[in-house]
């Protein structure tokens, strides 16, 4: 479906969340919400949205899917299979809200945590854990399902998907652009610099910042004393802050700047309030900064549970389904051990392959030092 | 292309000519629009390829270049001004964390074809971090290329080639030489990672690029009046290196000095040396020899002609050469 510019996009070049909250003032500003933590549906007057039981399903299979996958993954890095992972933990709906509000022509500039949006994306799961076992950067086509590859600089990707959004300006075509990012990545002057412009070009972007309220030991507190959301009209831009554990309002705000950005309207930032259950990586040990009790009190928010409590509620699945997504769970979960421990190393002489596109003299002569110098060992030409 | 050029001009016409043939061309930085950048090297252009394809950018240089790799990836072609060489830093990132390697981080899925045109090198009087030599930062990161013309020729077909290149290629200017002139032909008659002998000589090879080149062939003038036969070899890239040429010359001279605005410690010319060392052990009459700044911040415009390498640094050095 193609949705130009339409009416409802452009009344809400300015959407009603307030604005001028003082600092300091402790007023909390409005968080956009269309299912509350009890599963209870909720509507809000500018986000409309319309779903069939089928799509609130596929919604659940979504999120317990990109849970499991991401629980597999971290189970992978404790056996050793993998060298460090990201976890998204708590930031389902955040990514497949998101991600399901995409169309197929958008595009998404992902993190390194993004994996909800990948899966939202169609990526093979396994080719983001390449770069977790170390067998290589990426290595994904970016181009074959409009999923750029994992950034780790961060907020470095921002700029990327600003340039990205200028030239689909420029090609006059109506696709649309996400840029992932985080809290943290805000204080980032990249961010900042992709938001001036994308704001003076009018970019067809979305800067969808997940406020997970950790940048790994550093709160929220530390990058800003205003809510980030909030950073947009300074750069003359619509800003919002939306639930970002409620799957439906992520995705009903998400479609919502989209459409906004593709019909000539400029960029928005989306700031999904949501919380990172995990440590910031394998590697990381988040009970040297952070209580216990904040992260329950989370727990009770979780974006998995509030939408089973809605379609308990509503009825609207029964036992066969909620039977058929647990398969779909152990399916997945063995295809991603077999398909991490079966992942072989590169041959070496992949560290020379791709470093240009057109041939370039040292580093073909420097592949053929190594090469010979491997083939000098015993059984080295077998390399 | 009839007649005598400047480099300024020449580099004009190669934007002009690139921006014709190919309509995915894009120029991008700041004051390149109405003013024609503050060299004028973009005079002109956008008045004739709109606003759109001659894109005055707001002033930020990650931003510049971190937008174009997202335009490269899209499928343009972002011809990038860094409007003086001491402020591409705040692109460091973007250039050699992202630019140069998003290539192999794809595995060749995808392909950056940005040039980032940089003035750089000094001689000009001007201000702090208008003068700066940092061609080493960028030759030591690999996914990226790196050239520097020294004449009117070479300033309009190796930019010409390095638009045209899938790679990232960073272009730096002379800029102290933008008003020179020389011919340009009618095509480019060099590969542009080839180097070239600017001078033909027998006794010892003077290596330079960019605004060097000039000093060296004087020097090599100078020289020739006290009997000795200087060869210049202009080195043209600095990413990838045409060591093959700079043997063949040094095998022949047996002497090598490298010369360059760039601090002499870990620039451009140790790489040479070292190198050259290995290839040329049983030629070389006498170690190869740096003339380059010194390593100290880029002096005041009042004393930078005592930082800069001149004709007699030059002559010194090669008179150290020829004491071994």
């Amino acid at each position: 479906m193609t949705v130009k510019s339409t009416a409802r996009a452009r009344k809400k070049a300015a959407p009603a969340v307030p604005d001028n909250l003082p600092a300091g003032s402790g007023a909390q500003p409005e968080l956009i919400q269309l299912l509350t933590p009890e599963g209870e549906r909720v509507e809000h007057p500018d986000y409309p949205l319309t779903t069939t039981p089928e799509e609130l399903r596929d919604l659940y299979r979504d999120l317990v899917l990109v849970r499991r996958f991401d629980a597999e993954a971290t189970s992978l890095q404790r056996q050793g299979e993998l060298g460090l992972w990201a976890s998204l933990l708590g930031q389902e709906a955040a990514q497949v809200g998101s991600g399901r509000a995409m169309r197929t022509g958008d595009y998404a500039f992902p993190t390194y945590r993004e994996h909800g949006v990948a899966w939202c994306r169609d990526v093979d799961p396994l080719n983001l854990l390449g770069m977790f076992r170390g067998v290589n950067h990426g290595g994904w086509d970016p181009n074959e399902k409009n999923f750029h590859l994992y950034t780790i600089v961060i907020g470095a990707q921002a700029l990327h998907a600003t340039g990205y959004a200028m030239g689909i300006t420029k090609d006059g075509t109506d696709d649309a652009v996400i840029a992932y990012f985080g809290d943290g990545a805000s204080s980032q002057g990249d961010v900042s610099e992709a938001f001036t412009f994308a704001s003076v070009y009018n970019a067809p972007v979305v800067f969808f910042c997940q406020n997970n309220q950790w940048a790994i030991s550093e709160p929220t507190t530390n990058q800003t004393k205003i809510p980030l959301y909030r950073r947009a009209s300074g750069f003359g831009f619509p800003g919002v802050r939306v639930d970002g554990n409620d799957v439906l309002a992520c995705l009903a705000v998400t479609r919502w700047a989209l459409d906004h950005a593709r019909s000539g309207n400029g960029p928005v930032l989306v700031e999904a309030f949501t919380y990172r259950m995990g440590a910031h990586t394998t590697s990381d040990d988040p009970t040297r900064y952070r209580l216990a009790e904040e992260t329950e009190a989370w727990r009770a928010k979780d974006p998995i549970s509030r939408l089973k409590a809605h379609l308990d509620r509503e009825g609207l699945a029964d036992e066969a389904f909620f039977a058929s997504v647990e398969a779909k769970s152990e399916e997945l979960g063995l295809r991603v051990r077999e398909g991490v421990r079966s992942m072989p190393d590169p041959d070496p002489t992949l560290i020379f392959d791709h470093v240009y596109a057109e041939p370039h003299t040292l580093v073909d002569e420097e592949r053929a030092e190594y090469v010979a110098y491997a083939a000098s060992f015993e059984g080295g030409e077998n390399l | 292309m009839a007649g005598q050029l400047s480099i300024a001009k020449a580099l004009n016409e190669a934007l002009r000519k690139s921006l014709e043939n190919d309509p995915k061309t894009l120029l991008m930085g700041e004051d390149i629009g109405k003013l024609g950048g503050v060299f004028r090297i973009t005079d002109g252009l956008q008045k004739d390829f709109g606003e759109s394809r001659v894109i005055d950018t707001p002033l930020a240089e990650s931003g510049i270049v971190g937008t174009a790799i997202g335009l490269a990836l899209r499928g343009y072609r972002p011809v990038v001004e860094i409007q003086f060489d001491g402020f591409v830093y705040p692109a460091f990132d973007q250039i050699v964390s992202q630019l140069a390697k998003m290539h192999a981080r794809a595995l060749g899925h995808v392909k950056l074809p940005v040039t980032v045109r940089i003035p750089y090198a000094g001689g000009i009087g001007a201000v702090e971090h208008h003068s700066e030599s940092h061609e080493a930062y960028f030759a030591h990161t690999a996914g990226l290329r790196v050239v520097s013309p020294s004449n009117a020729h070479d300033a309009h077909w190796m930019l010409r080639q390095a638009i045209a290149s899938d790679d990232p290629v960073i272009f730096l200017e002379p800029k102290r030489r933008y008003w020179d002139k020389g011919e340009v032909g009618d095509a480019a008659d060099l590969p542009l990672h080839d180097a070239r002998i600017a001078r033909g000589g027998t006794d010892a090879t003077l290596i330079a690029y960019g605004p060097m080149v000039k000093v060296c062939l004087d020097a090599a003038a100078a020289a020739e009046e006290d009997g000795r036969s200087l060869e210049v070899v202009d080195l043209r890239s600095l990413s990838p290196v045409d060591f093959a040429a700079l043997e063949a010359s040094v095998k022949r001279t047996g002497r090598a000095i490298v010369v360059h605005e760039a601090p002499v410690f870990l620039g451009m010319g140790a790489e040479l040396a070292a190198r050259l060392t290995e290839r040329c052990f049983y030629h070389l009459e006498a170690p190869v020899l740096r003339v380059g700044g010194f390593h100290a911040p880029y002096p005041p415009s009042r004393v930078e002609e005592a930082f800069l390498p001149d004709l007699d640094r030059v002559l010194d050095a090669v008179d150290r050469s020829f004491a071994y």
